[in-house]
């Protein structure tokens, strides 16, 4: 009799136990919590969902120029103003902002592709083989930056997909030297050498163990890639290497805003805070993501 | 958290008292101490590539040339008219080919040394020495042989029409009589050299010598080098030597390198400068309501234009050419990309050049050119294949492109892209014949229409388009340089440049206005039609 | 740990190396020689030229004769700038960048980490979040943007601050540090404050905390350490990115620096000066990553035992 009704209190107390959790759950559930980065996070799918709509809501041509008119500031036909040439604002932040977040997050993802799985075999393996990768990218550090993409956009000609290619290939390295840095402290952590001696593999030690706990540099960087990716195509594009008019992308439309930013102050603010609110959603995101997925900074 | 607050709160003090030392309150002006010292402080666009005047090739190199030497003659600024430099008087033979010349014997060089004439012969013996490789060696084009000394075709500089009379006296011979001969010799590619300093530095023939540096370099010029700081500023003295010393009114002059407009003009609004070398386009209309005192814009001597190549297709046929000409509003675009300042171009060489016109072949037409592409092959722009237009990166050619690119794209619905390039890759495809369509301009060297007409003769240098008339080459080359009066050959000129602008190698655009921001304290600096300064006349006057 | 330096020291070499090469290669394929001008090149004019820079030597025979000058220290004539050599040119521009990349650097650093650390100590709270808003400011400002508008405010409409020079004006040297050093800052900022919070969650902290350290005690002297790591690997880029950064500074400050030298003679095509730079620049960047190596190596002992292995 009394075993029975040990066993009925003890199926009750079971249901009455939390269910476990996975990191991301947890993650994902934290995250929930954090206003701003899901300000951020929503914030930047209606950004991403108005650059998809783009071509169907544009009031005007982004090309579409009225000398005459010129520049002028807000006004009921022109929502943003128009610049130099009469061109909607409105139409070219839209269709800016399409340009500029595809160079940053492919850009990103080439350089985040590359920079990780390099750095994470490096700061893992160490030793020799560590020394020479780190030694590579020492080498890619330090050749002129500015040849190589003046080279890459003069012998091969200026296409879309060869400047994501080649910011990417710049942006790898600071990646990779953050993500050996990190892997290199981690390796020396207990649960590494447990996992090594019950018999994992590298490759499944680094996947599991080693990664995830990396995570929260690599998101913080990455959050910090894709506004450095955009600001560089404004930079090259400034110099006149990257989008070639009437296309453009907010930092385009940001350096022409400089040159006028005393005449017409809109042409740089509209863009500027375009440009602006994105990185300032792509952070807020990125420190969420980190604080939600830090299993040490877990309330419980 | 004591630790952080502290050492938070040092930092913040530390930081505002050195903004407060740095603000130092109002301080005199770099302006207005120059105005004091006589010292010019000039913004002259990009760093010299070097002070030796049969090297260098750019404005900005003549700026200070203009002041550190001095040619046989140099003219008025007022009204371009050539006026005695190192040379006091020249005779000229009847038949307009002899030229003799009587240098002044108090002409100085920098180190007292006396200028003579074997110091512009053995000068210009250097200049078209062809081991030197000068780029301006054409200047000398129109002296007895001197190309062929320039080719190498001879070695014997006592061939070329060049003669030393006496210590003081020099006797050049021409092909043809010149008219603005005169005025190639105060082009710097003419100016004598100290032939003592260059020879101590090494062969002369050596572009790679040190002569032209601070320190080092003996010119004959108003003005003396004292300092010269790559990148910063070069610093030029008044010359105690110098034959006209009495004449010149200002102590010194300070160049800047201001390759960059909007830093300029920050530059002149904050008292830096006295002078800017331009100005940019959206400043113009805010500077002509506000400040109209502060901007000078005046005619100069140029062209700009788009150079098309005629060697690719479809661009090798004319109607293509002129339909293209023909679709640009140059209205439109002179009145408000280029803010109303410059006047439309419809031919090369620049309106009232010397008195000479230029025809007017065609105007602003864009049904005409629709039907002239239609004829061509390409009606309503179907088939066309879209093409480049390429400039060398500057806001203003930008601009330019882009809005050009939308009326063709409009007008005559073909497709163009914008390619930018930085200078020296442009210049390289220019010469390359590596382009569809490029932007050019054009500054005359001289007074003449002939300094924009050479330009297109078969296979020129500055040709590039692939442009090749018989015709006109026989008018340029040799009928023109031996008509008997200007009346003909102005006709001459008018009849060439009419076959020029009918076949369209080029699509004129606008004739150059030159833009500077001048503060009021600067005088003796008049406009004119080459933008040619001369510092004699030059002084500071500070405002009451 | 003077193995490791030694040791590191010797791999740079070969890293020096590879840069001149590649760079030499790559900056001879480029298209656009250093004579091109408006003024047309007679065949005969160009020969001369070529001739004077061994441009007309074949290539290979230019590249060891490049590494040969180079080992005494010539670095060759400018092509840009006859008569002046690159390493004088260098030489000219060196002090200033490095004066302004280094108050660039101070003020990315402190400012940087002391917001960085300052946010760390109250996550989650307004002392977090002002401070990192404005570093994100920081980030999302570039340095083309941000200087002219200092110039705007601080410059012409305030009238404080000199709008452009460097050394010759009181307080010229304020604006551009600035520029050069708020993006840094921000980056700095963001770094330490997560390298700060995972020390903090550190169990030995509270090893620390239990022994009963002052708190001021506890994070100058544990958890500084260890929250400063990733500022510290950062260095080496920041370094590598000063300099690059400083081109466009110098360029709206009219600063006669390195920076713009190199990037004008990349414009320019001048071969030996991009040459000249870049190996300078490389050397440069190798040294500051070694020294970031070893101090980061200084910070967290247990790398120094990898090369016992």
């Amino acid at each position: 009799m009394s075993t029975l009704k040990n066993s009925t209190l003890l199926i009750a107390d079971v249901e009455a136990f939390p269910k476990g959790v996975s990191l991301w759950q947890d993650g994902w559930t934290r995250l929930r919590k954090n206003r701003l980065a899901m300000l951020g996070f929503f914030f930047l799918a209606l950004i991403m969902f108005l650059a998809l709509i783009t071509p169907w809501i544009a009031p005007y041509g982004y090309e579409e120029q009225n000398l005459r008119l010129g520049a002028t500031p807000p006004s009921a036909a022109h929502w943003l103003g128009t610049d130099n040439f009469g061109r909607d604002m409105l139409t070219r932040i839209l269709y800016g902002g399409r340009v500029s977040l595809m160079v940053g997050f492919i850009a990103t993802a080439v350089a985040l592709l590359i920079g990780v799985t390099y750095g994470a075999i490096a700061g893992y393996v160490g030793g020799r083989v560590d020394a020479v990768m780190m030694r590579l990218v020492d080498i890619l550090y330090a050749l002129p930056f500015m040849i190589f993409i003046i080279l890459l956009m003069v012998v091969f000609g200026r296409n879309l997909l060869l400047l994501f290619l080649a910011i990417g290939a710049v942006e790898w390295l600071t990646m990779a030297r953050i993500v050996r840095g990190q892997v290199q402290s981690l390796r020396q952590q207990e649960y590494i050498e447990a996992a090594i001696s019950i018999g994992l593999g590298p490759g499944a030690i680094i996947r599991k163990h080693v990664l995830p706990n990396v995570l929260g540099p690599i998101i913080v960087y990455t959050t910090l890639t894709i506004p450095n990716v955009m600001l560089l195509e404004a930079f090259l594009s400034f110099l006149g290497l990257g989008i070639q008019p009437p296309e453009s992308s907010w930092g385009v439309l940001i350096s022409y805003g400089v040159e006028s930013m005393e005449e017409y102050p809109w042409l740089l603010i509209f863009p500027g805070l375009a440009l602006a609110m994105t990185l300032f959603a792509l952070n807020f995101l990125g420190d969420g993501l980190r604080d939600a997925l830090d299993p040490r900074t877990s309330k419980d | 958290m004591i630790f952080k607050c502290k050492s938070l709160k040092k930092l913040v003090l530390l930081f505002s008292l050195g903004l407060l030392a740095a603000c130092g309150g109002a301080q005199e002006s770099r302006v207005e101490q120059g105005n004091r010292d006589g010292v010019l402080h000039f913004g002259n666009g990009s760093e010299p590539q070097g002070l030796d005047p049969h090297i260098v090739t750019g404005v900005p190199e003549h700026h200070i040339i203009q002041a550190l030497f001095e040619g046989l003659v140099v003219k008025n600024p007022h009204n371009l008219e050539v006026e005695a430099g190192v040379a006091e008087s020249w005779e000229i033979s009847d038949d307009g080919k002899i030229y003799t010349f009587q240098l002044r014997t108090d002409a100085r060089w920098s180190n007292g040394d006396p200028v003579t004439a074997e110091d512009f012969r053995w000068s210009w013996q250097r200049a078209l020495t062809p081991a030197l490789g000068s780029l301006y060696n054409y200047m000398y084009s129109r002296i007895v042989n001197a190309e062929a000394f320039a080719n190498g075709e001879t070695t014997d500089f006592d061939q070329v029409g060049v003669r030393v009379l006496g210590e003081h006296t020099l006797q050049v011979e021409l092909r043809d009589p010149t008219p603005y001969i005169l005025q190639l010799f105060d082009h710097y590619s003419t100016f004598p050299v100290h032939r003592a300093t260059v020879e101590s530095f090494g062969d002369p023939s050596n572009r790679l010598t040190r002569w032209a540096r601070e320190g080092n370099l003996v010119g004959n010029g108003a003005f003396q080098l004292t300092e010269w700081v790559v990148n910063s500023h070069i610093r030029v003295e008044k010359s105690p030597v110098y034959w006209d010393a009495e004449k010149i009114q200002l102590n010194a002059i300070v160049f800047y390198p201001t390759e960059n407009l909007v830093t300029e003009e920050r530059m002149f609004r904050d008292g830096q400068l006295h002078f800017t070398g331009d100005v940019p386009l959206d400043k113009v209309p805010v500077y002509l309501r506000d400040e109209p005192h502060l901007i000078e814009i005046n005619p100069y001597l140029g062209t700009y234009y788009y150079m098309v190549n005629t060697t690719r297709p479809p661009f090798d046929d004319v109607r293509v050419r002129r339909a293209l000409a023909m679709a640009v509003d140059r209205d439109l675009l002179v009145s408000t990309v280029l803010e109303g300042i410059v006047d439309p171009a419809y031919a090369i060489v620049p309106p009232g050049t010397l008195g000479y016109e230029p025809p007017r072949l065609f105007n602003y037409d864009p049904d005409a050119a629709r039907a002239l592409l239609a004829e061509a092959g390409y009606p309503g722009g179907e088939g066309f294949p879209a093409f480049n237009i390429l400039y060398n990166t500057q806001e203003s050619h930008r601009k330019i492109a882009e809005a050009v690119q939308q009326m063709w794209n409009k007008t005559l619905n073909v497709g163009v892209n914008l390619v930018n390039q930085e200078w020296q890759v442009y210049l390289d495809s220019q010469q390359n014949m590596n382009y569809d369509v490029s932007r050019r301009g054009w500054i005359g060297d001289y007074v003449d229409p002939n300094s924009f007409l050479d330009m297109f003769i078969t296979g020129g240098g500055n040709n590039k388009t692939g442009f090749a008339n018989a015709r006109y080459d026989q008018i340029v080359l040799r009928d023109a340089p031996a008509a008997l009066d200007r009346e003909e050959r102005y006709r001459l000129f008018h009849e060439a440049e009419t076959i020029l602008i009918d076949q369209m190698p080029i699509i004129p655009f606008y004739t150059y206005k030159s833009k500077h921001l001048r503060h009021p304290s600067l005088r003796g600096m008049p406009a004119n039609i080459m933008d040619y300064f001369n510092y004699k006349y030059v002084y500071l006057q500070a405002e009451e | 740990m003077w193995r490791f330096i030694g040791l590191r020291t010797l791999q740079a070499i070969p890293v020096i190396l590879v840069v001149i090469t590649v760079t030499f290669f790559l900056v001879r394929a480029a298209p656009g020689g250093p004579f091109s001008s408006e003024k047309a090149v007679s065949p005969q004019v160009k020969a001369a030229l070529e001739a004077q820079y061994n441009l007309d030597q074949p290539v290979l025979q230019q590249y060891f004769t490049y590494l040969s000058d180079l080992a005494r220290g010539d670095m060759g004539p400018s092509f840009r700038y006859p008569g002046r050599d690159v390493s004088e040119l260098i030489l000219q521009g060196l002090p200033i960048t490095a004066e302004l990349g280094l108050y660039a650097l101070l003020v990315a650093l402190v400012i940087g980490t002391l917001a960085g650390v300052f946010a760390a100590l109250k996550p989650n709270t307004l002392q977090d979040y002002i401070p990192m808003s404005l570093s994100m400011v920081g980030i999302c400002m570039p340095s083309f943007l941000l200087g002219p508008l200092l110039v705007l405010i601080f410059g012409i409409g305030l009238g404080w601050l000199p709008v452009s020079g460097w050394g010759n004006a009181a307080g010229d040297k304020i604006l551009p540090s600035l520029t050069l050093g708020a993006g840094y800052a921000a980056y700095i900022a963001r770094l330490s404050r997560s390298g700060m919070l995972e020390v903090l969650s550190q169990d030995y902290l509270r090893t620390a905390r239990a022994k009963g350290l002052p708190e001021h005690v506890v994070i100058a002297k544990h958890a500084l350490r260890g929250g400063l790591l990733p500022v510290i690997s950062f260095l080496g880029p920041a370094f590598a990115g000063l300099l690059s950064g400083s081109f466009v500074v110098e360029t709206i400050f009219q600063i006669p620096g390195l920076g713009r030298f190199y990037v004008q003679a990349a414009f320019n095509r001048d071969y030996t000066m991009i040459l000249g730079t870049t190996v300078f620049l490389a050397s440069l960047i190798v040294v500051f990553n070694l020294l970031s190596d070893v101090v980061a190596a200084w910070l967290n002992p247990r790398l120094r035992y990898q090369f016992r292995k």
